[in-house]
């Protein structure tokens, strides 16, 4: 199945159980991680994941609020946007 | 090559924090082929075509800014000038009653503006446009939804300044009907007025476009200023360099939706305007830029080469990041829509003159600028001939929206609402140019129109 990528992007403060969270609820969803990758930008903590969305069926809304959800719970900013979008602005 | 943690948190900060958005999505509506000798089937024809589109396309924008996280604020539609389809239904009430159907529409499908109550008559009147005219009090009053626009001149035919000389009795009127004079907030008169243009109150599907064209304006004053604001101390072209850069980036963004949204509704892209928008919200302020370059207050001396220089950075990356730029792609600095513009104003650094001279340098216009209710007709009629005539000579879009304000004076402050924000009262010179007004006729089109 051809790959429908999506980055996620987190920024807030580091701690524990960031990834778990996010690994479970997109486990839970068929949505698979192709790649993790974090820094300590402008004083914050930035993860950005690249996620496969092929497997995804239900609205895309969804899982940007369950996304939303975990966010506030950690107080963290979460979101997700298809990859289309990075490549545009940022590749000629 | 990969997309890199530092480009992500980039775009997305742009998002988060810097107000980067899809400021508007307008769908071009043609609807001449609605027209139809009964009335009321030329009314339902127009109202199913508006409501349906209007659906359709509040949908496929909803979905997009889902799929790529940058909001799309607003959604709007622009039909076919009016005055040109209500040719042979000439009275005021019909008007009227056309307004009400394209409000109603606009309403049904959850459309918060809908343009092109208006007329191109940049070398005469027809019978339908002294009409249009006539009934716009009315309309602007008693529709929430309908944006007007009149063309009253262009580099190609120069100025009806009989047309002009119509609109000040006209936005006195409408002041007088609505509260806070906040009809005359929808609005407005140009030259040279494209047929694409997405921002309202002006937009309008000229009659040059196909049947239905899906045309996109972009913002981001508050990323703009955001780069800005990082390079203190670099030289002048220098700062132009990043600020040409960040708008390529969020033109970018705007042409892969706009793209996307025409796709997915089956109509033809039209264009990206590049214009950078303000809203009242903090941050998101095109005189906050000015301020960034090391403007004290806009309308200081300086301000006319700051917003000159901002001008051209921003039609370099925006010419580059699509195929189609179009529309006004000026920049705009309405008074009551951007909070940097109604401190300058309060704070007495900007003057209505100085507006006009800003506006020589392509931002679009002096915009939603609140005047003495007081003022002559023949006054607000000279300052539009005045705005106007830096367009027709200068070869570029220039309009105008006025709010006499019945009641007030200047520094006064009225309340508009919502998107249109707070307007500071602006002072009019007290000197008459009645006489010269009251001439009359057309202003000749310049030798420079003469370009074959």
């Amino acid at each position: 199945m051809k790959k429908e990528l999506s980055f996620i992007t987190v920024i807030g403060r580091d701690r524990k159980g960031i990834v778990a969270k996010i690994s479970g609820l997109l486990y839970r969803n068929d949505i698979n991680i192709e790649d993790i990758s974090q820094k300590v930008m402008e004083g914050v903590f930035v993860m950005t994941m690249l996620v496969d969305m092929s497997g995804y069926k239900k609205p895309l809304s969804a899982l940007a609020s369950k996304l939303d959800a975990i966010g506030s719970s950690m107080g963290l900013k979460i979101q997700v946007q298809h990859e289309n979008i990075f490549k545009m602005m940022h590749r000629v | 090559m990969a997309i890199t943690v530092e480009e992500v948190f980039e775009t997305a900060s742009m998002t988060l924090y810097q107000h980067l958005d899809i400021r508007t999505t307008t769908l071009g509506l043609n609807l001449k082929d609605c027209i139809h000798s009964d009335f009321e089937k030329f009314r339902k024809r127009v109202y199913g075509r508006v409501r349906q589109q209007g659906k359709r396309l509040i949908g496929a924008a909803r979905a997009l800014e889902v799929k790529y996280g940058v909001p799309v604020v607003n959604k709007r539609i622009a039909v076919t000038p009016v005055s040109l389809i209500m040719e042979t239904h000439l009275s005021v009430r019909k008007f009227i009653s056309m307004a009400q159907t394209l409000d109603r529409a606009a309403a049904d499908a959850g459309i918060d503006f809908i343009g092109g109550f208006g007329a191109l008559c940049q070398k005469g009147l027809t019978l339908s446009d002294r009409m249009l005219i006539e009934s716009l009090p009315d309309v602007l009053s008693r529709t929430r939804r309908v944006c007007a626009f009149l063309n009253a001149g262009s580099t190609a035919s120069g100025m009806n300044v009989d047309a002009v000389n119509l609109i000040g009795a006209m936005l006195k009127k409408t002041a007088r009907l609505t509260p806070n004079a906040s009809g005359c907030a929808k609005f407005v008169v140009f030259v040279n007025a494209p047929e694409d243009n997405p921002f309202m109150a002006g937009a309008f599907h000229g009659t040059g476009e196909p049947d239905a064209a899906l045309n996109i304006g972009i913002s981001g004053p508050g990323v703009v200023r955001s780069v800005v604001e990082k390079n203190k101390d670099t030289d002048l072209s220098g700062l132009a360099e990043v600020v040409k850069r960040t708008v390529f980036k969020i033109t970018r963004a705007g042409e892969l939706i706009g793209r996307e949204l025409a796709a997915s509704l089956g109509v033809p892209f039209g264009i990206v305007d590049i214009s950078l928008a303000p809203t009242v919200t903090e941050g998101d302020s095109v005189a906050g830029i000015l301020e960034a370059f090391g403007i004290e207050r806009v309308g200081a001396p300086g301000s006319t080469m700051a917003v000159a220089l901002l001008m051209d950075a921003v039609k370099r990356g925006g010419a580059m990041a699509s195929a189609h730029v179009g529309g006004l792609s000026g920049t705009f600095i309405p008074v009551s829509e951007d909070r940097g513009m109604i401190r300058a104003v309060r704070s007495k650094a900007l003057s209505l003159e100085k507006l006009e001279a800003l506006s020589a340098v392509c931002s679009v216009g002096i915009d939603m600028a609140a005047i003495p209710g007081s003022t002559p007709e023949s006054t607000i009629n000279a300052i539009i001939a005045d705005e106007l005539s830096i367009g027709i000579i200068n070869r570029k879009t220039t309009g105008v929206r006025l709010i006499p304000v019945p009641g007030k004076k200047p520094g006064d402050t009225v309340v508009l609402g919502g998107l249109l924000g707070i307007a500071p009262v602006m002072a009019v010179n007290r000197f008459s140019s009645g006489k010269f007004m009251a001439r009359g006729g057309r202003f000749p089109a310049p030798v420079t129109g003469l370009t074959n």
